[in-house]
Formats: C-alpha cells, structure tokens, sequence
C-alpha cells in the first residue's frame, strides 16, 4: 500500500502534529512517503526520514511559498493523483484537516477527519465525534482514501528511514492565489496555550478577572500560561483565546494545573490531553477530581498563593 | 474508581436522611438540635448543589396562604430565614387584571388579617410608585405585602448541615447514590434495616426521604409510596435591563405575581426571573428524570420547552414592556414535586417502620417542615402544628397511584395561582367509589361532592319543590362566590327534616374492627374516654397525641366483649386506620393480650334516618330475626345503643346517634343489600314525606346548629379536650395516649381556666357595604375585637372561624371558633372580617353547649 | 450585502451522551438541541455584517423537520431569510451534504442573487467532519478560508483573520467567498423575548434536497473509553503546598 504523509509546515517549520501522521502512517503501512509543499520545508527531508519517511516528494511553486488552502488544497490533489497514492493522511489539525478536505472537494472524494484506529483490510475506522467524548465506527469506500488522524492520539517515535527526495511536479491556476495569507502578526514571544509546557486553568470559581492574578503568577513561575473554562469567557473575565475547550484550544501541557474547574464535557475535551492533570478544587467529588491524576481539596484562592510562595521560598 | 471517592460511609446510623436540598439539609439541623446525634446524610450529587429543585428554585416567599397549616409553616419558615441571616425582604404585590382577582385580593387581605401579615390593598397608581416599570394601564389593582422576600436556599442548608456537622451529630456523603432500602420484618409490617449506597451499606434505626422529585423511586426501593410526580415550572431569566442594573442590588423592586396570567417577574440582579404556571401540565416519572451525567445543566433543569412559554412571554411584556427587548439568558423546565392535593408528603409511611417522608415541600416552608418533621420523630407528633393536611397517611389507596397523582395534578396545576373557592371540587378521578344508592340519588337529582373518592350527595333537587314550603328560609345568595358550591335547598331539606324525616348517605363512613381479648384494653389506651361499656353500647371519645392535642375523634360500638368497631370519617380514614395500626402492632410485639384488626369499610354501606318522624318510619321495618314489632323507643333502644336488626329482612346494625340534632339511627348494612334497605327506608317514610338529605344539611347546618366539632376543622393537634369543650367529668383510670398531658392541661384550666374555648358565634349583620348579605365559607375567617384587633390566645393562637354555615332552625347564620375566655362569653359583641369587610357578631354560647335544642331533647326522645 | 450563513441542528449534551440502542444516534431524551457554537458564531457574524453593511441575511440548515428550532432561533437574533432542506435520516454523510447545499444556494442564488458572503461554522459540534464549507466553496467555485476569528468587508473584499499557534494569519478573499467561523469570533447575542416572539411568524422555505450518498459511512456511534485515574490526594488546602512543588520538581516542570 502506497500511504503518503501531507507534512504540515509554517515557512519550514515542522509542525509536531506531523510526526503523529506518520506515526499513524507508520502503523497502518510500512513504507510510508512524505509529501512536502514549498521549498521552504525542503531541508526538512532528513527530519521526516528519521520518523520513518521512505521517501520524501517535495513539491516547488510560487502559490505555495505561503500557506493557502486552496492551492494547498490542489497541489495535494494533484501529488496524489501523479503519484497514485492508495492513502492520503495528514493530523488533523486546523490546517491539517482544511488541506485535505480541499484536496478531497477537488479529487471528490470521500474524506474522514480525526480517525483514532484504521483498519487497513476492511477500511473501518474509528473516528472522533464531539470532540473525543464519543467514537464513531464508519466504512470508507474509495479509490484513494483521504484521512486525517486526531491530534496527540498517536505517539510520536523515531524510526529512521532513508528520506529519499522527489520532486513532484504540479500544475496550478492563479486563480488559486484569491486564498492565500497575505499578512501575518506575529505573537508577542512567547508560549501559546497550544505550546505551553504548563497550562494553569481558572474555572468559574476564580469569581472575576481580577481572581486571575495569583493564577497568572503561578504560570510565570512555571512558565507557562493561563487557560480557563468557557464559562469564564460567557462571564468576560477572559479573552476567548485562553479558552481550553472543545470550542477553544486543544491543550497537550506536560501539566495541566486545573483550579476550581469543574470538568464540564466542554472543557474536558480541550484538556484531556495533558500528560499529568493537577484538580484545585473544593469538592473532592468534582469530575475534574475524579480525572486527575493529583488534586489538592481546597479553595484555589489560598491553595494557589501558597504554591507559588512554596516555589519561591525553595528558590531562596 | 479513585481514591477520592473510596472513603466509605459507616456502617451503623441512627438516622439516614436521603436527599440534600432545602428539606434534607435543614433536617438535619433541626434533628441535631432536637438531640439527635449519629446522623447521616447523602445525596447522589454534588454540594452545594446537588441538582434537585432547591437549585433552580425562585427563592421567593409570599407568606399569605389561606391554608392555616401552610400559612403557618411559611412564616416560620421566613422567620427561619431571617434567623439565618439569609432573608432579603423586597417585598411584593400580586396584581390583578380582572374583577375576579380583586375580589380575591379582598379574600387575600382577610387570610393576612388573621395570620397577622402585614397587607394591604393598592391601585394601580400606587403599584407604578413602587415598580415604575409596570405598565399600570392593564391593572386593576394589587395585594402588595411588604415582608415578600426573596432567601438563599442553599446557604440556608448549608448552613443548617455545617451546624450539625459542627456539633459532631452529622456526617455527609456528597455524589453517594442510593441503591436499594433494606427492611426486615416486624410486628406490624416490615421496618426499616439498612441503606445500601454506592459506597457501602448503612445500618440505621430511622431512614428519611428527603429526595424531593426522586422520593417516590427511593421508597419504592422499601416498598413504601410517597405519592407525588415531578411536574415542570418555567422559567427564564432575562436582561440585562438598565433600570435593574442600576438598582445595584439582588433584589431592589418587589416581586410582581402577575396572578391572572399565572405569571411572576422576580428581579434577579440585572435580569428578570419570568415564571409560569400557565403552561400546560408537563409531568414525569421520577425513573425519566436524566442523572447528573446526562444533564445539561442539572437533573431539574431541563430544556425549556419555548412552544409552551411564548404565550407567557407576551404577557409579560404587556405588563413590562422592557422585558421585550431583554435576552433570553436561561430557560429551562424546572422540575418541581406536585402532589394529587397540592399539600407536602409528611411523616411515617404507613407501609414501612421508621421509613419517614419529608417530600413535596417548596422553599418558601422548607425550613419549618424539616422541624416539624424533625419533631414528629422525636415526640412521635410534632408540636409546632397539624400536619394533618400533609400526613402521608391521609391517603387511600387508589389516590397513591401514578393514575390518580396524574389526573389531580393535571388539574390542579393550573390553579397554583388560581382563585380556589374553599368548597371548590374535583373534576377529575370522579365516581371512584359509590354507595349501593348511587342510583337512587342520582334519580334524585343529586348534586354529587367528592369525598377521598366517594361521591356524596351534597343537595338534591327533587327537593326544590319544598323551598316554596319554606319561602324565606332558604334564599339563594347575592354574591356568587357565596352561592359557588353550595345550593338553597340546602336549607329547605335542613327543615323538611327537622319537622319530618330524611335519609342521609352516609357509606363514606370507615369502620375498623377490633377483636380479640385484648381489643378492650387497646382501646382504652388508644382513646380518652372509656371505652370498656357494656355490649351494645358506644362511646364517642377523642384520640390524643403524647403532648395532648386532638389526633382524632370517632365513635366506637362495643358489638360483643372482644369485638369493637370504630366508626370514622372519610377525611380521617387513612390517617386513623395508620394510627391505630402503628400502636396496635406495639401493643401486640410488647406481647399484651392479643387484638386484631379488619379494615370493614369496603363491604359496608350506611344511611342516617334522623327526623321526628324516623322512630315511626323505621317501626313499620325493623324486626328482629322473628317478624314481630322491635322496640324503638328511648326507653327499649336508648340513645347510643347498638343492634343487630332485620329492616325489611335484610340484617342490619343500628346505631342510634345523631350529628345533626334529631332523633335517628345510622344504620348500617353490608353493601350488597344496600338498595334494599334504602327503598325499603323510602317506602316506610313515604306517608311522612320522607326526603334525602345531602351533606350540606350533615356537614354544615345540622351539625353547626348543635356545635358538634369536627376533625380537621375545630379539633387540632394545637387545642386540647377542655379547650374544645369535650372534657368529661371524669378522667378514666386506665393509661392512654396523651393522658399526662391531658390531665396536666385539665389542672390548668382549673386553676387559669383554658387558654381558649370553642363558641358557637351568629352574626349579628350580613350587609356588607354594597347593600346585601355576604355568607363567610368558614375559610379561617379572623374574629376581632370591636377595635378590630386580632385575637390571640395565651398560647398564640388565633381566633378565627373553623367552620360557617346558616342555622336555618335558628334562624342565624352561624360561625364556630375558639375564643379566649374573656370574649368566650355569651353575649359577648365582637366582629368577623370576611372578604376584608367587617361584620357584627354575638357569642351565642362558649362550650358545646348547642344552640339548638340544648337540652338534646329531640334526640333522645 | 447577501449574506448566508449554514448552521446544524445538534444536540446540548451534559458530561455524559447517551447513545441509542441502535447506536445510530445520541439519545436525546433529555436533551435541548441548538446550532453549533461556532455556527451561533457565523450567525451573529453574519447579522453583524448586515448591521453593517445593509443587505439581507438568510439562513439555511439541512436537517430533520425539527430544525426548524435552529432556523428561528437565527431568526430570533435577526436572520431575515430561513431556509430548511429536510431530511428524514439521523444525519447525511458530508459529502452528500456539501452536494445538496452547493445545490440549492445555487438555485436560491439563480432566483434572488449571489450570496456575498456565505458563512459555515469550522466544525460541526457532533459529527465534526471539517470540510462540508470546503466542498461546497468548490462546488461554487468560491474562495474559503476556515477558522475565521475575524472578517471585515471592505468593498469587494474580505480580510480574514485565523489564529495560528505563533500569531494571527491574515487573508484577504475577493468576494463572493465562504468563510468558516470559529467560537471567539464574537460573542454572539442572546434572543430578546420580542425578537423570540417574532420569529415564529417567520417563513421558513422549504427545499427537497436531492443528493447520492458519499463514500463514508456510519456503522455506529461508540461510547469513548472513560479515563478513570487513581487520583492521588496531595493534601488539604494551602498546606498542601509542599507535596504540590515536590510534584513539580518530579515532574520536571520546576525548572
């Protein structure tokens, strides 16, 4: 089987997610191809090949230099058609999905997102639905099969493999540039809630924006960053990008410092991901409790400071 | 499972209460203070808020209620929460937008007269002042009561458990689910052994269920019906809205009741709380209520169905047009308990020992049920007040079924903020029980009232013919609401029967019979007065609770040395029947000589034939089992003798007694040969002029004239036999439930006098303001002084009317209340407020002494 | 300005969903339904692009007669035009879906204009397939952009702005164009009672929509394993302190 790893890339940079890609690719079949769209990403061939990338197709063009979905979108369709890919896989991340979903309207074919298992002989697959709090089991009938894996469901492991370089060749309209970034703000430097190694998350018992402040300085010295529930954003106390929810960001921290949440199906599929889970809670039968691996039972307004002068104490 | 979750529950209580909400949690407050230590209580959610009704509720106290039991309970709950610091009083008017709602408000303002509420009567002028929001232009006016406040709940049981908690009485098991009530057998029926949770089994003496719309699927679990459905109430929050935000506060502006569309609007911070209860009836099974886990938001919030709201939507912009453009923040379909009579679900099931119910109970009189239950396991009866119109017990058993729960809060339901006439009947669950004459009644034009089940007739219109015959004495009424429920023939069959003869359906009647060589001694020491007569005689006797209040009052046949049969009231079947059971089976356990007990009331039918003229009737029919004339006269069948007799052949017993003053006998007879003997009754009277006689004559005038009290009305667990005028001479010897205190309140009134004293009252003047007779329902009506002032007792207790009805014979119209003794005097001028109008009224007689006849000469000649 | 904004009927769940027996559906016996969050995002997008820009908004589900909820709910915060595509199944596959959309906007457009703007959610709440915007934009031949946590009109075009991990991406897209709008986006409005009232007198216009399924197929919902964890308590309160900075330092994240 012929299975081809779209890499996602920002101007070279390897996303992490892809590496879960082949990961799944790796699992599913045991030559796996690397497809990169760019030039950007062609000193990234050695990278793909220690994760198992046999082979890596580089595809060159001006309409690719930037990311847009569109011609993304194309030249994936295209890639896959010259090269006769029986498995098209990506991790299904924001662009993840995007691309192969425009890949798939253009090679109208069947595409399904976020899959946690493949069976690669009866091609049923177990995908995530809301969010990963239910499964669904589907067939896939297709030529060339388009998938996406979920995001931090296949853990990543060097395997090295050649990383032979190809250059694919493609062929793209202009009309494909009207979907391209045409400007870009650069966060401030700086952690992200996505990348951050320690996420310290405020519920709704925080109470307000200003119960925030010990948590904020608990994160700094953690580094890492705040996060919160959505009821938090519903009561404007925080922007919504520090929302860690099914409709926020999906967090993977090593730590997940979770005060005064509650556990709510909403928030849970953005957090469940974390490595280690820490509950500050009151009750000691909050479901954020019940899922964690340490919790602390106690109002978060004293437990937090305490920690934080804990750190600094040790500090000297 | 974790390891938060694995500390176990112990394994031994005295008390388990289920369910932590505003019932449960000041349960345990009140049990800690009341002694109680070893107490356990658990809840399948989360606290503070597990997901039940307390939750989601309103918050929201209207004390006026013309429920005397309910009134009571909402104040002292109020007080409760003042106590606690947790009461925030905004008050609150109920407005009106029709005539008919006035004219409540007008009945409203005398329920807070006698309750001592602070009320008064506003315009719509004077409700735009104090809510300049409201569209004033639709209403006729309000009933604004200053003291409405609005509590916290969960704060208030938090902290009622934290105190128990703190005292080392109680422990607390959050998210603990349970699974299944043990019993084990004991004399009497099956008692309650143990609660198995998801975290172990608890062994406990006494087990509450305090698990509001859950309660029935609890007690299931033992057994045990606690009759109630969870029933929907919607609400939505909505705003923000200027005018509230700017107020700063909670609650700034009274509570608007917009009473005729069935309608509130609580300010709530910067929204408004929009609550209906005007939608249509939406009813679930306790087993169809989702868990937590399945929950949206909580188990008792769900989604707001919006096709049943919409209308009340419009309604409440019409009345606040701000509310328009307000958003719908929350709404949801709160679920509540609704029971088949609206009242809570109080005491001991009568199915399982020590397996208590404390369900049914909004927040506005949550805290004081929790102490009146509290104090009903500690002293056997609470002695706060009466919960005989919540005592589980009062239920038949075809009114514990989801089928008649259903039908009765269908109906009711709607009424929650209806205008309910105080004779009002049911629609619904009709024709359960009928007596073997139904059909003869019915041929009579029989106006049919439910009593628990049996259709009684009230008044019958083949007697209208006889009102020409007493033109004058029997005049319908002006005002509707006087005349709702009730006819003018009332009066002309009151009379027919005094000058001649009628029969009276009485086969809603329970009779219990007590057998064995212990029935006498039982009796003795279920009753105050001697029961051990000679066979064939009766006794009528009160039944006291420990601390000496009413618990009931019948009368009891001696029918042979081990047989007695205890003759009782539809209204009181179910609650008697528990209570005789309950002592009966500690009484056989303490192993004392043996009783039995069978419920006849099934299988037997009664007629009372009363009336000058019903010794000559009843002579042309009765015999013994020989054909020869039986003796009837005062001498051959005293007054209060039983007999076993043949009338027209059929065997019956006959009873001579009287509730309504004449001379006459109940007579019973197995149903199947009901009809017999009532045609055979109706054919003997015939040449007298025989008429049926409806329970209007029964209950209300034949029974007023004569002063005799009834349970439920003059005779409550806060008054005792002296100060109801029910005192014997002499105290009997042998022990009896509520002697001590019997005795101890006899001394005092010997030495103080009573504290009250039940008079029978006439009005002096009907004409109310308008220019013609207002006749008061007898629906708790204040008496006051010529000032106008309340009157309360040395103990607190208000006089007001117990039971109102016209003496047609006496030609007054009659009200029976308690007085204290310096207006307990005949003659004595006082005042009754009825629909907030003042009337004159004269202390005919202080004591049973009745009014008419007062020598009983006609009864017992 | 024509703005269209495509939204699904799903249900609320609790922390818990049940499926039913058949494992076909999410057993919403106690259930509310309501749109997606980031559809009740494009809805208040794209009544604010009318406020803004003057024009008409219509908004179109494909669903089950019951969705009918959804569409007078978009109605109730200010969507002028509703438009329901009835199914009788549970749900359709995402590409038959996409394909019965490009369908009938293509039929409503050739009756009363082109949409400028056509707004989808990123994702569907339940089924969360990720490309039913993106295969109808082809269809339409439109340019689309997913993920969209801000979009400005200016003239012909609309600039887009998207979340990355390191910052905001922005595109610009000549209109007509499709966007897909992610919660954030807006905090979108509550109902008002009067605007509730008035869109049950709105006209919801039916449209059979007629499509082949696609290539994936639903065998069957199934619940996710639940993660239980043996939680260790640390302590009690701020004394708990200690034993939390040595789980730290363990953890390796007290650098």
């Amino acid at each position: 089987m012929n299975v081809l790893v779209v890499v996602e890339h920002d101007r070279g940079e390897l996303s992490p997610a892809t590496l879960e890609a082949l990961a799944a690719a790796r699992a599913l079949v045991g030559v796996v191809h690397a497809l990169t769209l760019g030039a950007a990403a062609d000193g990234r061939a050695g990278e793909l090949g220690a994760h198992g990338a046999a082979v890596v197709h580089q595809v060159h063009h001006d309409l690719l230099a930037a990311y847009g979905p569109v011609a993304w979108g194309e030249a994936v369709a295209q890639a896959a058609r010259s090269l006769a890919a029986e498995v098209v896989l990506a991790c299904g991340t924001d662009r993840g999905n995007e691309v192969i979903a425009q890949a798939a309207a253009r090679l109208d074919l069947p595409f399904v997102a976020n899959c946690v298992a493949i069976d690669r002989d009866s091609w049923e697959i177990t995908r995530v639905r809301w969010g990963g709090s239910l499964l669904e089991r589907c067939s896939l009938a297709a030529a060339t099969k388009l998938l996406t894996v979920a995001h931090h469901t296949f853990e990543v492991l060097p395997a090295p493999a050649a990383g032979v370089t190809n250059t694919v060749a493609v062929d793209l309209d202009p009309s494909l540039a009207r979907t391209m970034v045409v400007d870009r703000v650069e966060r401030a430097a700086g952690i992200t809630l996505a990348t951050a190694p320690v996420v310290v998350g405020g519920g709704r018992a925080v109470g307000s924006a200003e119960g925030f402040v010990p948590l904020e300085a608990l994160a700094a010295l953690l580094g890492g960053v705040v996060g919160c529930s959505r009821a938090v954003t519903n009561n404007g106390w925080r922007n919504h990008t520090d929302q860690v929810g099914q409709t926020g960001t999906r967090i993977a921290p090593d730590l997940y410092i979770a005060c005064g949440i509650s556990g709510a199906i909403q928030h849970w599929v953005g957090a469940m991901a974390s490595k280690k889970i820490l509950a500050i809670n009151t009750d000691p039968e909050a479901n954020m409790v019940l899922k964690a691996d340490y919790a602390v039972i106690g109002d978060l307004h004293q437990v937090v400071p305490a920690i934080s002068a804990e750190i600094i104490r040790r500090r000297g | 499972m974790s390891a938060a979750t694995t500390s176990g529950v112990p394994a031994t209580a005295k008390v388990v209460v289920i369910g932590a909400g505003i019932v449960g949690n000041c349960l345990v407050g009140h049990l800690s203070r009341l002694g109680w230590t070893d107490i356990v209580l658990l809840d399948k959610g989360p606290l503070p808020n597990p997901g039940g009704s307390t939750g989601h509720a309103s918050n929201f106290i209207f004390p006026t209620d013309h429920n005397k039991e309910m009134a009571y309970l909402t104040v002292e709950s109020q007080n409760q929460y003042v106590a606690a610091g947790l009461n925030n009083t905004c008050g609150g008017i109920e407005v009106a937008r029709t005539a008919e709602r006035m004219e409540e408000f007008k009945r409203r303002m005398t329920s807070a007269k006698a309750w001592g509420i602070d009320a008064r009567l506003v315009t719509p002028a004077e409700i735009k002042e104090l809510v300049p929001f409201i569209n004033d232009e639709i209403l006729l006016g309000g009933y604004y009561t200053p003291s409405v406040s609005v509590v916290d709940s969960l704060a208030t049981g938090t902290m009622m458990r934290d105190e128990a908690v703190a005292k080392g009485a109680l422990k607390v098991f959050a998210n603990t689910e349970v699974l299944d009530l043990l019993t084990e057998p004991a004399a009497g029926g099956p008692r309650i052994k143990a609660v198995v949770t998801d975290r172990g089994t608890i062994e406990a003496e006494h087990v509450v269920v305090a698990g509001g719309v859950w309660s029935p699927r609890i007690a299931r679990m033992a057994g045990a019906n606690i009759p109630l459905t969870p029933a929907v109430h919607q609400m939505a929050d909505v705003g923000p809205i200027d005018i509230l935000q700017e107020s700063g506060r909670e609650v700034a502006y009274p509570i608007i009741r917009d009473m005729d569309t069935f309608c509130y609007e609580r300010q709530s911070a910067g929204s408004m709380e929009v609550g209906s209860y005007a939608h249509r009836p939406i009813l679930m099974r306790p087993d169809d209520i989702p868990s937590i886990a399945e929950s949206a938001l909580t188990p008792t919030e769900l989604p707001l169905t919006y096709d049943d709201f919409d209308p009340q939507m419009e309604q409440a912009i019409e009345l606040m047009e701000m509310l328009g453009d307000a958003e719908i923040r929350y709404a949801i379909n709160g679920l509540l308990s609704l029971t088949p009579d609206a009242n809570p679900v109080l005491g001991e099931t009568p199915e399982v020992r020590n397996l208590w119910s404390a369900a049914a109970v909004w927040i506005k009189e949550g805290p004081a049920i929790a102490q009146l239950v509290a104090e009903w396991m500690t002293y056997g009866y609470p002695h706060m007040c009466d919960p005989h119109g919540s005592d589980i017990s009062r239920f038949y058993p075809h009114e514990k079924t989801e089928w008649h729960i259903n039908a009765r809060c269908n109906e009711h339901f709607n009424k929650t903020y209806g205008i309910v006439h105080p004779r009002e009947q049911w629609a619904s669950q009709r024709g359960m029980r009928r007596s073997p004459f139904y059909a003869r009644e019915e041929a009579l034009g029989a106006t049919f009232f439910d009593a628990r089940g049996w259709e009684r007739p009230q008044w019958y219109a083949s007697n209208e013919v006889l009102m020409a015959k007493f033109a004058g004495q029997c005049e319908p009424r002006t005002h509707e609401w006087d005349g709702r429920w009730w006819h003018p023939v009332i009066n002309a069959e009151h009379l027919q029967m005094r000058e001649s003869v009628g029969m009276v359906d009485l086969t809603a009647f329970n009779e219990f019979d007590f057998e064995g060589p212990g029935a006498c001694d039982f009796l003795n020491y279920m009753c105050v007065n001697q029961v051990d007569v000679p066979v064939g005689r009766s006794v009528y006797t009160p039944l006291l609770n420990t601390h000496g209040g009413f618990r009931g009052d019948l009368t009891i046949q001696r029918l042979g040395e081990e047989h007695f049969r205890v003759i009782t009231g539809a209204f009181d079947g179910g609650r008697d029947n528990y209570w005789f059971n309950k002592y009966m089976a500690e009484w056989n356990a303490a192993g004392k000589a043996a009783v039995t007990f069978t419920d006849m009331s099934q299988g037997m039918c009664t007629v009372g034939v009363w009336g000058p003229n019903a010794a000559k009737t009843m002579a042309k029919i009765v015999t013994d089992d020989t054909t020869a004339p039986y003796d009837l006269s005062p001498a051959g069948f005293p007054y209060g003798a039983v007999r076993e007799v043949l009338i027209d052949g059929v065997p019956c017993t006959m009873f001579r007694i009287s509730y309504v003053g004449e001379n006459g006998w109940e007579v019973y007879t197995r149903m199947e040969h009901g009809l017999k003997l009532w045609d055979a009754i109706w054919a003997a009277g015939e040449e007298f002029e025989i008429i049926p006689v409806g329970i209007g004559v029964y209950a209300v005038t034949g029974r007023i004239e004569k002063g005799y009290r009834l349970m439920g009305a003059e005779l409550e667990s806060e008054y005792d036999p002296v100060e109801a005028g029910l005192a014997r001479p002499k105290v009997k010897s042998p022990d009896f439930i509520g002697k001590a205190a019997y005795l101890r309140a006899r001394e005092d009134a010997d030495k103080n006098g009573p504290a009250a004293i039940m008079c029978t009252l006439s009005m002096d003047s009907q004409r109310c303001a308008d220019g013609y007779d207002r006749f008061p329902t007898g629906g708790n009506e204040p008496i006051l002084t010529l000032d106008g002032e309340r009157i309360l007792d040395a103990k607190g207790r208000v006089s007001r009317v117990t039971t109102a009805g016209a003496g047609p014979s006496v030609g007054k119209y009659l009200l029976l209340a308690y007085l204290p003794p310096q207006h307990a005097v005949a003659g004595s001028k006082l005042q009754v407020m009825y629909m907030n109008e003042l009337y004159p009224v004269t202390v005919e007689v202080a004591g049973s002494t009745p009014l008419f006849d007062p020598a009983d000469a006609r009864m017992k000649s | 300005m024509r703005v269209l904004v495509c939204v699904k009927r799903v249900p609320a769940p609790g922390a818990k969903i049940n499926i039913t027996a058949d494992g076909q559906a999410v057993d919403t016996a106690y259930l509310a339904f309501t749109t997606s969050p980031h559809e009740e995002c494009a809805v208040e997008a794209a009544v604010q692009l009318v406020e803004q820009h003057g024009g008409e908004s219509t908004v179109l589900t494909l669903g089950p007669a019951e969705a009918d909820e959804q569409l007078r709910y978009a109605a109730s915060i200010g969507v002028n035009r509703a438009v329901l595509l009835p199914i009788t199944e549970h749900d359709w596959d995402p590409q038959r879906t996409a394909t019965a959309l490009a369908a009938a906007i293509g039929e409503i457009e050739a009756r009363d204009g082109a949409f400028d703007v056509i707004l989808f959610g990123n994702e569907s709440a339940d089924s969360g397939n990720f490309q039913v915007g993106v295969r109808v934009a082809h269809a339409l031949g439109r340019p689309m952009v997913n993920g969209a946590k801000g979009i400005e009109v200016d003239g012909d075009a609309m600039r887009v702005r998207r979340d990355t991990g390191a910052g905001v991406e922005v595109y610009e897209l000549p209109l007509p164009a499709v966007v897909g709008v992610k919660e954030g986006i807006n905090l979108p409005r509550y109902p008002t009672l009067k605007g509730r009232l008035a869109s049950k007198k709105a006209e919801v216009v039916q449209v059979v929509p007629g499509a082949e399924p696609g290539g994936q197929r639903m065998i069957t919902l199934v619940q996710a394993a639940e993660q239980v964890s043996q939680t260790v308590i640390l302590g009690q309160g701020p004394d708990a302190a200690p034993a939390v900075v040595d789980l730290l330092q363990e953890l390796g994240v007290l650098k």
